[in-house]
């Protein structure tokens, strides 16, 4: 069985409240690492045997159409060993 | 002159806009996101609330509902369409209006009654206002920000194709305090507040929201 995943990210140009959030957050618990905190969502498909092209050719199609919303969004598909 | 309110799981706002059209003299008729026959009406409103419970994006699974096959085919052939908050967020993932609302830039849930002025109206649903008007109704939402790029910005500003601004501070972060935008035809509308919460001083803050749904009645007689 194989794994392919999704990132989803918002476009860098898309303001990301959250991901702003989570950055004033870090500092007042004595983290001070962070220059930008941005926040995305994970897909995680398992597929029966190994991934093949067509598979992730689908899984790009999926996620054009559904996983992401292109107008503010981007993704990448992998598959994860 | 019939007009469709569509319910999906978890609609919220479906009885206050059926009773807005019906307030307006129109004849409200539900329908169900799981049926795929507009049960011939001239015109459908997707209400507020949380279809599908807001998963993945709201308005990314009410999208592809069965009802919204034939509501975006009829949308695409003329007929007015207004989506409200929620609705909005649907016309915008089923990309009969340009851009997407995201989290609102304070992260904080809203709700209020929020002063608009309505900036178009040669649209079938703000024909009953003059360009300038201010109006008051409320605004509730998590997110309400409109968002889109330079290009499309510059487009809807420059095709006059706001519908209608926040008063005062921005809300919610959207880009140029948009509340409101229409399609290049001017029959498909979506509005971040709530017209249908404001049709009577009984019920609303104001009875401004009630011109939307008179508005197109107008739409329809011609």
């Amino acid at each position: 069985m194989a794994k392919i995943v999704v990132d989803v990210m918002l476009k860098p140009e898309i303001l990301d409240p959250q991901g702003v959030a989570v950055s004033s957050a870090l500092p007042r618990l004595g983290f001070n690492f962070a220059k930008s905190v941005r926040q995305g969502k994970r897909f995680e498909i398992e597929v029966e045997g190994d991934a093949t092209p067509a598979q992730l050719a689908e899984v790009e199609k999926a996620a054009e159409k559904l996983l992401a919303n292109p107008v503010i969004e981007t993704f990448t598909v992998r598959v994860e060993k | 002159m019939k007009v469709g309110v569509v319910t999906f799981p978890g609609t919220l706002d479906d009885r206050d806009a059926a009773r807005a059209a019906t307030h307006a003299g129109t004849t409200a008729v539900s329908l169900w996101h799981n049926d795929a026959d507009l049960k011939g009406v001239d015109a459908v409103i997707l209400p507020g609330g949380f279809s599908y419970g807001d998963y993945l994006r709201c308005g990314a699974i009410s999208r592809f509902a069965p009802v919204m096959e034939k509501v975006i085919d009829a949308a695409n052939g003329g007929m007015p369409l207004l989506g409200i908050c929620n609705g909005f967020q649907v016309l915008c993932e089923a990309h009969l209006l340009p851009g997407a609302l995201t989290r609102n830039h304070e992260l904080h849930f809203l709700c209020r009654d929020q002063q608009l002025e309505i900036t178009n109206n040669q649209t079938a649903w703000t024909s009953a206002f003059t360009v300038g008007q201010k109006i008051v109704i409320p605004l509730k939402n998590g997110e309400g920000s409109f968002q889109c790029d330079d290009a499309t910005l510059a487009m809807l500003e420059g095709e006059g194709r706001v519908i209608a601004r926040y008063v005062g501070d921005n809300p919610n972060g959207s880009r140029n305090k948009i509340a409101g935008i229409t399609n290049e035809r001017g029959n498909v509308v979506g509005l971040m507040p709530h017209p249908e919460h404001a049709i009577d001083t009984l019920t609303g803050p104001t009875a401004d929201g009630l011109a939307f749904f008179t508005s197109v009645l107008t739409a329809m007689v011609k």
